[in-house]
């Protein structure tokens, strides 16, 4: 083990900003963080060995104590759960003799539960080794439980259990806008650098990540701090439930995506570049790479890109699941080698980001986008869409649709051509936004698409009149407790809070004072909360409590006070021990026996 | 020239530079907070000393003080809330000011009543943490740990020591020390450190000297933690 690590420490320069890269290979190859690994770490990274407990204790995908030879997590993602995963779960447990959080006895497996993986249009969906399994169902699970039995590598599993299909549906301003390798730098250097920075102002461009921020201010303001090093990158941390068009774009438009970065780059005076790919899209990581090294080649990075005085390059960092670090403070922290805990502002990025220098980030489609503005100018964009909110967005569309996939639309198009388009018959409402947007209803759908309506990185989760508004609730109420960082008083209690609140409704102990006590409780955790994270995390409740406030109240008992717990239940060690089980010995949940 | 901020309606003068906090307990206005102390790096993480700065909730510890700032501080609204926030603190963990030592010298347990918080209103979490007492003379209770990093603070910026770190995420959050076997004794901790006396709970407490101080003559018995607070932190600011 100690060549192996001193190897993987070498490899990475011994660079402390590699530390995620580092546990990632060290978790590969043992399915675990053994403690001489973590000591030997520190002393070649010269960081406290606590920092490195910080790390593998906060990421998902690291572990102190060992996951079997294959670690298999199956994604939690509400889209998930409608495409018949909690059977598939049981299914899979038994068939594979482990428990759901558990490692076999034989350590040759260990199963879990995982947050979206980004495959909502193609799930039940799953991760083998950190290689995402697509289309899970009973005949693919006898499949992978037999090569795991048989400890096949996976290397010689069959293919179609990794197919991950791209379900391009509808295509648009950008999608249908194909430029060539180079053509965006070589236009940016021929119109001027500073020209094609107004032109992308001319555009309109916001951030594509949901938060709308101006994306040519946003350069600006980093070009106009005075430092010698500035940073670009591009977040594909997408995590965000019910999204997954940044996989799309990183899959086949990649070259466009690192065009983009690469514009940013000349814009700003920028060497050098990030790309943080959520650990979950660990199968795109080497055909990017393949991707950087032609473009390498090309000399679209590197020294004197196109001949220019233009020095850049793109480094891939992966994450190792955790949703906040789709937060740019928190990425930035990441990608340093840190905990994923979001930063107080200001300062912000754009004056102090990556190692303290100027930094952009921005998401996928921001900088695809401003590839293709590059080349066909600012109005040819900003003729698209409302007059607040410029061009297309790119949707991820699940749920229940016929046509699921990815689909660009002008901003201002309304829910109900999106609907139509996709096929989605007898729908409840749509989560637009994903967890931290809105639930809108039925009687809605002329809203519209657009910062100033219905903002959203992404997701679209469409729901038929067949499920339950508590169990959507119920599953990012969970999520978000899962996913909070807990730096911050609000989110950390208030999140934990509001999952134990949510589920004494669900589980029937609710009474009347209860969902007064959990609006009171959402009020307090989006008010107080350091980040969007915990300023969201209440949305579900808040969006569909406003909505369907009866079927909350369908839940309540009609009394005034009841336990959130099960008296009766709680009785059962008292009448074990006194070996008692008379009637004397049983308890009524109070006030049942009347109205 | 002078700049100022107004706090509750009151002009503030503040220098360049200075935070919300720092102008505001220069001129003698109490914020309530835990995880901030004048001596260390301010964290921002328990979200006691929020106030509405503009209209705009912002954490008084990391928010810059810049001229015409109309500041909220001691309002119904952020009282209350404040409170709320306490009581988060007090149900996440084990809290049972009676038999703790720290009582009456505990600043959880003084915001507490300085809010006026009567019960802990959220369901108690009674989470299972450990006791560290392999030290001669420091003991950890994770019990009470608030996770205010104050602790973590001090070791690196007035020890010159790394001792302690918060890891985990989310409700797992819990402190570390920096030793291999994860044991307080086997650190560089003394009990001189200033990290071993800066706890605002009984998380961190000194051996050997428990009751010392009887109850009802220690700190908050005879103070509420604003003036309290003022009279100690005042110097630490000018």
């Amino acid at each position: 083990m100690q060549a192996f690590i001193e190897q993987l420490a070498a490899d990475n320069q011994y660079q402390p900003t590699r530390l995620l890269q580092i546990l990632r290979a060290i978790q590969a190859h043992y399915h675990y963080i053994p403690e001489t690994a973590i000591e030997q770490l520190a002393v070649l990274l010269q960081i406290p060995r606590t920092q490195i407990i910080g790390v593998i204790e906060f990421y998902s995908f690291f572990h102190l104590t060992p996951r079997g030879q294959y670690e298999l997590l199956i994604s939690d993602s509400i889209t998930d759960h409608m495409l018949g995963k909690k059977p598939l779960m049981t299914y899979l447990a038994e068939k594979l003799q482990v428990s759901v959080g558990g490692v076999r006895a034989d350590d040759v497996v260990s199963l879990d539960n995982t947050s979206c993986t980004g495959l909502c249009d193609q799930g039940p969906a799953g991760l083998i080794n950190g290689l995402a399994l697509s289309q899970l169902d009973y005949q693919r699970i006898d499949t992978i439980c037999q090569l795991i039995n048989s400890q096949t590598p996976l290397a010689a599993w069959p293919a179609e259990l990794f197919l991950v299909d791209d379900n391009i549906q509808k295509t648009g301003l950008l999608l249908n806008a194909h430029i060539t390798n180079g053509e965006a730098i070589k236009a940016a250097y021929q119109r001027g650098l500073a020209a094609t920075l107004e032109e992308i102002d001319r555009s309109g461009l916001k951030g594509r990540g949901g938060a709308g921020f101006k994306t040519a201010m946003k350069w600006k303001f980093c070009a106009e701090e005075a430092s010698s090093e500035r940073y670009v990158i591009c977040n594909a941390d997408e995590g965000e439930p019910g999204t997954f068009k940044d996989r799309v774009l990183l899959n086949r438009y990649a070259d466009q995506v690192f065009e983009g970065m690469t514009v940013a780059a000349a814009i700003i005076g920028a060497k050098q570049g990030f790309l943080y790919l959520r650990g979950e899209y660990l199968f795109l990581y080497e055909p990017l790479q393949a991707i950087l090294q032609r473009r390498r080649s090309k000399g679209l990075l590197g020294r004197y890109i196109l001949g220019a005085e233009l020095h850049f390059d793109i480094e891939i960092h992966l994450g190792a699941g955790a949703y906040i670090c789709g937060e740019e403070s928190a990425l930035i922290e990441s990608l340093e080698g840190h905990m994923g805990i979001p930063r107080n502002r200001p300062p912000y990025p754009v004056t102090q980001g990556y190692l303290g220098k100027p930094t952009v980030v921005n998401n996928v489609e921001t900088f695809f986008a401003a590839a293709s503005i590059a080349v066909n100018g600012g109005d040819w964009f900003a003729s698209m869409g409302t007059e607040k909110s410029r061009g297309s967005k790119i949707l991820s569309i699940c749920g229940d649709c016929q046509r699921s996939g990815i689909y660009e639309y002008p901003f201002g198009t309304s829910i109900q051509t999106i609907l139509d388009d996709c096929g989605a018959e007898d729908v409840l409402g749509v989560q637009v936004g994903g967890p931290s947007g809105t639930f809108i209803a039925n009687h809605e759908f002329d809203r519209r698409l657009a910062f100033e309506d219905l903002a959203t990185g992404g997701s679209f989760i469409i729901f038929n009149n067949s499920r339950d508004i508590l169990d959507i609730v119920h599953n990012f109420s969970h999520f978000f407790a899962h996913e909070s960082c807990g730096f911050c008083t609000p989110c950390r209690v208030g999140t934990s809070l509001l999952k134990k609140q949510i589920d004494k409704i669900v589980d029937g102990h609710g009474s009347a004072g209860d969902v007064v006590a959990l609006e009171e409780l959402c009020q307090l955790v989006k008010n107080y909360s350091h980040c969007g994270l915990g300023q969201t995390a209440a949305n579900p409740i808040l969006t569909t409590l406003e909505r369907y406030p009866e079927v909350y109240q369908s839940r309540l008992k009609k009394i005034s006070y009841e336990p959130g717990f099960d008296l009766d239940a709680a009785l059962d060690i008292a009448r074990t021990m006194a070996k008692r089980n008379d009637s004397a010995a049983h308890l009524a949940q109070i006030g049942e026996d009347h109205d | 020239m002078t700049k100022f901020i107004s706090i509750d309606g009151k002009k503030i003068p503040f220098q360049e530079g200075q935070t919300i906090m720092q102008a505001a307990t220069a001129a003698d206005v109490y914020i309530p907070h835990l995880c901030h102390h004048p001596d260390f790096t301010p964290h921002g993480s328990c979200k006691l000393c929020t106030v509405k700065v503009n209209g705009r909730n912002c954490s008084a510890c990391t928010f810059p003080a810049s001229e015409g700032q109309d500041v909220l501080n001691n309002t119904q609204e952020l009282i209350e809330d404040r409170k709320k926030i306490t009581q988060m603190l007090f149900a996440e963990g084990n809290h049972f000011c009676p038999s703790c030592e720290k009582t009456g010298n505990c600043q959880l347990q003084a915001v507490a009543y300085h809010l006026n918080m009567l019960d802990t209103h959220f369901p108690l979490f009674y989470p299972h943490r450990n006791l560290d007492a392999s030290h001669p003379s420091v003991l950890i209770d994770h019990n009470r740990c608030i996770f205010c990093t104050l602790c973590v603070r001090a070791s690196q910026q007035q020890d010159g020591k790394n001792v302690f770190a918060i890891a985990g995420r989310g409700i797992n959050k819990h402190l570390v020390v920096n030793a291999e076997s994860g044991l307080l004794k086997d650190t560089d901790l003394a009990a001189t450190d200033r990290a071993a006396h800066i706890c605002p709970t009984g998380a961190l407490l000194i051996k050997h000297t428990g009751y010392q101080v009887p109850i009802g003559q220690r700190a908050y018995d005879h103070q509420q933690i604003d003036q309290f607070s003022l009279n100690t932190e005042h110097h630490h600011e000018q």
